[in-house]
C-alpha cells in the first residue's frame, strides 16, 4: 500500500517537475510584461521535438538539447518582439488571444517541419527502473526531477544575485520607475521571454524519452502549468514551482486511487478552485485599484 | 493666506436665505485601514440636506477614499455611514444609487466605448426598465422609456453646457467637457446627494467658473453637494460648510470663515508657526 | 433616434436578403453545407459577442455550452425518446442553469483569471463528454436522430439551411434589440468602466451573469440543432480549440459588433474549405490570422473597416 502510493507520488513529482518549469516561465514572463503566455507549452514541445528529431539524426545529445534550447528562445524572442510588445497597451482579453494565436501558429509550423507523428527520444541512462522502497523509477524521472531541481536554483541565483536578474524583478515590481532608473524594459521583456523558451526547452526535452514527443504535447503541459503559476500566486517563481509539484502530485494520485480517465481533469478542477476561493494564490498579494 | 480668507458669498449664494435642513449624510467614527495603513482614522462629521458641504485637505488626507466609503467603492474596517437615516455602512455602490447618491471622480470614468448621450442615459439606469425580456422583443413601452430618456439626457447636457456635444462620442471630448459629462451623468438619476471628487481639477479658470456655475445651479434645485476640491477660492465662495482633513483625521469642522480661521488648518496647509 | 434605427433595420435589411438569395448562388449540397455550418458558428457568436465585445468578458470555455446541448439532444432523444423539441428546451435550460451557477462566482474574476476559469470549465465538460461513454459514446461521439416536430421530419441541407437562416435572422435581432436598449447600455458600461457602471445603480455582476447566461443558451440552442442537422456528434465539438475558433470568430469579425461576429464567422467557416488545398497551413494561417488581427485591427474587422467611413459623430 505505502508502495503503490510512493509509486504515484513519484511519477507525480516526475511530471510536477515539468509542469514547475512552465510554471515559472509563466511567472517570469507575466512578472515582465503582465502577459499571460499561452504559447509557453509550446516552448516546451519545441525542446522536445528539436532533441528527438536531433538526435535521430546523429547529433550527440547535449548538444540537440542545446539547440533545441536555442531555437526556443529565438522564438520566445520572435513572439515577444513582433506579437506581444506591438500590443503593449492592448487590453487583457486581446493580449490573451494574441498570445494564444502564436501557441497555434507555433503548432502549425511545427506540424509543417517535423510532421505530426510521435517521435522517440531515448532515455539519457537507459530503461533499467531503480527500485526504491518497494517503488520502481525509471532513470529519466531522475534526470527530469535533478535538470528541473538545477534550472529552478540557477534561476533563483539569477534574480537574486545579477545585475541583469535584479533588473527584471525591478521591472515586475514598477515599470516606469525601472525605465527611469535606466533600465531597458523592452530588452527585459525579451529577456523574460528568452528565459522562459529555455526553461520550458529543457524541460521538454527531458520529459520526452517518458512521454514522447509529439507536437501536440504543449497544449496540456502549458495549461497546467498555467495552472501551477495560479497556485502559487501569478508572478511568485517559488510559487509557481510548488504549485508544479502539488498538480503533478494530485493529479498522479487522483489518477491512481479515484479514476484514471479524469487525469486531466484534476489540473483543471484544482485551478478553479483556486480561481473562486484563493485567487491570489498560495503565495501571492492583494492588490487594490485606485478610483 | 489670502486664498483661505474667507470670500464675502455671492448675490445667488445667499447662506442666510438656506437655512441648514436636518443631516443628510451621518459619518461615524469612521476608518479603513490598507494593509496597515489608516487611511482614515475615527472620522465623524454630518452633512446637512440642501448644503453644498466641502471636504479639504492637502494631498493624501484621505479625501478621495472618504468618498469611496460614503459611496461603497470600499467597505469600512471601522464605523458607520448613515444615509437619509438608514445605516448603509458597506452596502454596494449601485444599492446606495437606488437611495439618492451619486457621484463624479477624480480620475475620470467615463464610458468612453459610447457616445456622450448615452453615458447620461446610463445615469438614468434606475428609472429605466431593465429588464432582460422586454428588451429582446423591443416591447413598445420599454421603446417609449427610452426615447423618453434620450430627450432627458440631452436637456441634462444642455443644463451643464454641453449642448453641441450632444451627437459626439465620448473619446472625441475634451478633457473639461468630459468633466462636465461625468456630472450630467451622476445628475441623471435625480440623486438626494451628489458627491463631487474634484470637479474642478485639470481645468483653467473659465472651465472652473462654468463648473462652479454649474454646482451652483444644481445646488439650487435641492440637491445637497459634497465636494472634495483643492481650489480654494471655489470652496470658499461655494460652501454652505467645509470639514477639513488631514492624515485621515478630521482637523476642523464649520463655516467657510471659520475653517479658514482654524490654526490646525492654517498650520496643515502652511507649516506650523516658528 | 432615427440614425439608431436606421441602422439597425438597414442591417437586418441586408442580412435578410443575403439570406433569401444565396441559395440561388449555392449549387449544390456541398456548399449549401458550408453556409449551415457557417450560420450555426454564427448564432454562437452573435451571442459570444454579446460576452466578450459588448459586457467585455471574455470565455475560452462556449464550445462546452455548445456541447452540452448538442448532447442533450442526442441522448434525450435517442436514448429517452424525448421528442426533439422538448430536449432542445431541455438542453438549453441545463445550460442555462449550469451557467447561472458557474457565471455567479466566476465573474467577480477579471481578465487572465477570468479567461482561466472559463477554459477549465470547457476543457472540464469536454473531458467528461469524452469520458462517459456509457452515456455519451466516448470520443468517436454518437449518433443523433432527425428533429421531428408536428410529425415534419426536417432532413436534408435544402430545409436545414432556412431552419438555421431563420435562425440567425432572429437571434441577431434579438441581440440588436438588447443592445439598444437600458440593458444593453447597462452591459457596455460595465465594460467601460464598471466602477461608474456601479454607481449608476447598475448591480454590474447580475448584469454580467445574465449576459453570460444567455450567450450560452443561444450556444445550446445551436448545439442542439446542430447535432440534429448533422447526425452525428462527437467531443471534438466542445473542445478547447472548438472555443478558442468561437473566440476568434468573434474577436476577428468585430468585437462590440453584432453583425461583425457574423461576418467573422462566415469567414472563418469558409477558410479551413479554401484551405483545404494548403491544408498543412491550417494552423498556421489560423494563429497568424489571430496574432495580426489583435494587433492590427484590435477592434475587429467590421468596427475598423466602418473607421474608415465618414463619421457623423465626431464632436
Amino acid at each position: 500500500m505505502f508502495a503503490e502510493l510512493l509509486q504515484y507520488m513519484l511519477s507525480g513529482l516526475t511530471i510536477g517537475a515539468i509542469y514547475a518549469l512552465a510554471g515559472l516561465g509563466f511567472s517570469i514572463i507575466y512578472n515582465a510584461s503582465h502577459v499571460i503566455n499561452f504559447a509557453q507549452g509550446e516552448f516546451i514541445m519545441i525542446g522536445g521535438m528539436a532533441s528527438a528529431t536531433l538526435t535521430a539524426s546523429g547529433v550527440p545529445l547535449p548538444l540537440a538539447i542545446l539547440i533545441g534550447c536555442g531555437g526556443a528562445m529565438l522564438v520566445g524572442v520572435a513572439v515577444a518582439k513582433f506579437a506581444v510588445e506591438r500590443a503593449r497597451d492592448a487590453s487583457t482579453v486581446t493580449l490573451i488571444i494574441i498570445t494564444i494565436g502564436a501557441s497555434i501558429f507555433l503548432r502549425g509550423l511545427a506540424e509543417l517541419v517535423w510532421g505530426k507523428d510521435f517521435k522517440r527520444l531515448d532515455a539519457f541512462s537507459g530503461e533499467t527502473p531503480i527500485q526504491f522502497l518497494g517503488a520502481s523509477m525509471q532513470p529519466q524521472s531522475l534526470w527530469v526531477v535533478g535538470c528541473a531541481g538545477v534550472l529552478i536554483v540557477a534561476i533563483g541565483l539569477f534574480f537574486n544575485k545579477t545585475l541583469t536578474g535584479k533588473a527584471m524583478l525591478a521591472t515586475s515590481h514598477n515599470r516606469l520607475a525601472a525605465q527611469l532608473v535606466g533600465i531597458d524594459v523592452k530588452r527585459v521583456v525579451l529577456a523574460s521571454f528568452a528565459l522562459s523558451a529555455a526553461l520550458g526547452a529543457v524541460g521538454g526535452a527531458v520529459v520526452a524519452p517518458i512521454t514522447f514527443s509529439y507536437t501536440e504535447m504543449g497544449i496540456m503541459l502549458g495549461l497546467k502549468g498555467f495552472t501551477a503559476a495560479v497556485l502559487g500566486g501569478l508572478g511568485h517563481g517559488p510559487g509557481a514551482v510548488a504549485g508544479g509539484l502539488i498538480v503533478g502530485v494530485a493529479e498522479a494520485l487522483g489518477a491512481g486511487y479515484i479514476s484514471s480517465a479524469y487525469k486531466d481533469a484534476v489540473a483543471f478542477v484544482i485551478i478553479l478552485a483556486v480561481l473562486l476561493f484563493m485567487p491570489n494564490g498560495l503565495f501571492g498579494k492583494r492588490g487594490a485599484e485606485r478610483v | 493666506m489670502t486664498m483661505l480668507t474667507a470670500q464675502k458669498p455671492s448675490s445667488d449664494a445667499a447662506p442666510a436665505a438656506r437655512r441648514a435642513g436636518p443631516p443628510l449624510l451621518r459619518v461615524e467614527n469612521l476608518s479603513r485601514e490598507f494593509g496597515g495603513v489608516l487611511a482614515i482614522g475615527d472620522l465623524s462629521f454630518t452633512v446637512a440636506a440642501g448644503d453644498i458641504h466641502s471636504i479639504i485637505g492637502p494631498n493624501g488626507a484621505g479625501k478621495t477614499t472618504l468618498f469611496n466609503l460614503v459611496t461603497g467603492v470600499y467597505k469600512p474596517s471601522g464605523g458607520r455611514v448613515l444615509f437619509d437615516g438608514a445605516d448603509v455602512s458597506g452596502q454596494a455602490p449601485y444599492k446606495l444609487a437606488a437611495r439618492g447618491m451619486s457621484r463624479s471622480f477624480q480620475n475620470l470614468q467615463i464610458f468612453f466605448n459610447m457616445t456622450a448621450l448615452e453615458n447620461v442615459m446610463v445615469g438614468r439606469h434606475l428609472h429605466l426598465d431593465t429588464r432582460l425580456l422586454p428588451a429582446l422583443f423591443r416591447f413598445p413601452s420599454l421603446v417609449r422609456k427610452d426615447s423618453e430618456a434620450r430627450d432627458r439626457a440631452a436637456q441634462l447636457m444642455a443644463d451643464v453646457g454641453l449642448s453641441r456635444y450632444v451627437g459626439a462620442d465620448a473619446d472625441s471630448m475634451p478633457y473639461g467637457a468630459l468633466k462636465r459629462l461625468e456630472i450630467a451623468r451622476a445628475l441623471a438619476s435625480e440623486p438626494k446627494m451628489l458627491l463631487l471628487d474634484e470637479p474642478a481639477a485639470g481645468l483653467n479658470a473659465t472651465e472652473s467658473r462654468e463648473i462652479d456655475a454649474v454646482i451652483k445651479k444644481v445646488a439650487a434645485s435641492g440637491v445637497t453637494i459634497i465636494l472634495v476640491e483643492h481650489d480654494m477660492k471655489m470652496v470658499m465662495g461655494i460652501s454652505d460648510h467645509i470639514t477639513a482633513l488631514n492624515h485621515g483625521r478630521k482637523l476642523a469642522e464649520g463655516t467657510p470663515a471659520e475653517v479658514a480661521a482654524n490654526p490646525d488648518v492654517i498650520a496643515a496647509y502652511l507649516g506650523a508657526a516658528p | 433616434m432615427n440614425r439608431i434605427l436606421h441602422g439597425r433595420l438597414t442591417g437586418l435589411a441586408v442580412l435578410g436578403a443575403i439570406i433569401a438569395v444565396l441559395p440561388v448562388f449555392l449549387t449544390n449540397n456541398f456548399y449549401l453545407d458550408v453556409a449551415i455550418l457557417a450560420g450555426f458558428n454564427a448564432v454562437v457568436c452573435v451571442g459570444l459577442n454579446l460576452l466578450i465585445g459588448y459586457a467585455g468578458q471574455i470565455s475560452l470555455g462556449h464550445a462546452g455550452f455548445f456541447g452540452i446541448g448538442a448532447y442533450a439532444s442526442g441522448v434525450l432523444v435517442g436514448v429517452y425518446g424525448w421528442p426533439p423539441i422538448a430536449a432542445l428546451l431541455a438542453g438549453a435550460v441545463f445550460v442555462g442553469v449550469l451557467a447561472f451557477a458557474v457565471a455567479k462566482p466566476i465573474l467577480r474574476l477579471k481578465g487572465h483569471y477570468l479567461a482561466m476559469a472559463t477554459l477549465g470549465i470547457g476543457i472540464i465538460v469536454s473531458i467528461v463528454l469524452r469520458t462517459e461513454s456509457g452515456l455519451t459514446g466516448g470520443p468517436d461521439g454518437m449518433m443523433v436522430e432527425p428533429f421531428k416536430i408536428f410529425g415534419v421530419e426536417l432532413y436534408g441541407e435544402k430545409i436545414w439551411y432556412w431552419v438555421v437562416g431563420v435562425l440567425l435572422f432572429v437571434v441577431v435581432w434579438l441581440s440588436l434589440n438588447l443592445i439598444d436598449s437600458p440593458m444593453g447600455r447597462a452591459l457596455r458600461a460595465v465594460h467601460g468602466s464598471e466602477v461608474a457602471a456601479e454607481v449608476v445603480g447598475v448591480d454590474t455582476a447580475r448584469f454580467k451573469v445574465m449576459v453570460f447566461v444567455l450567450s450560452a443558451v443561444f450556444a445550446s440552442v445551436a448545439g442542439s440543432l446542430f447535432a440534429h442537422y448533422a447526425g452525428l456528434i462527437t467531443p471534438a465539438k466542445a473542445d478547447f480549440f472548438k472555443s478558442i475558433e468561437l473566440v476568434t470568430m468573434v474577436v476577428f469579425g468585430g468585437m462590440a459588433s453584432t453583425f461583425g461576429a457574423v461576418v467573422g464567422a462566415v469567414v472563418l467557416t469558409l477558410l479551413p474549405q479554401a484551405l483545404t488545398v494548403f491544408q498543412d497551413y491550417q494552423q498556421i494561417v489560423l494563429g497568424a490570422i489571430l496574432m495580426a488581427t489583435m494587433v492590427f485591427m484590435p477592434k475587429g474587422l467590421l468596427p475598423t473597416l466602418a473607421g474608415f467611413l465618414p463619421s457623423r459623430r465626431r464632436a
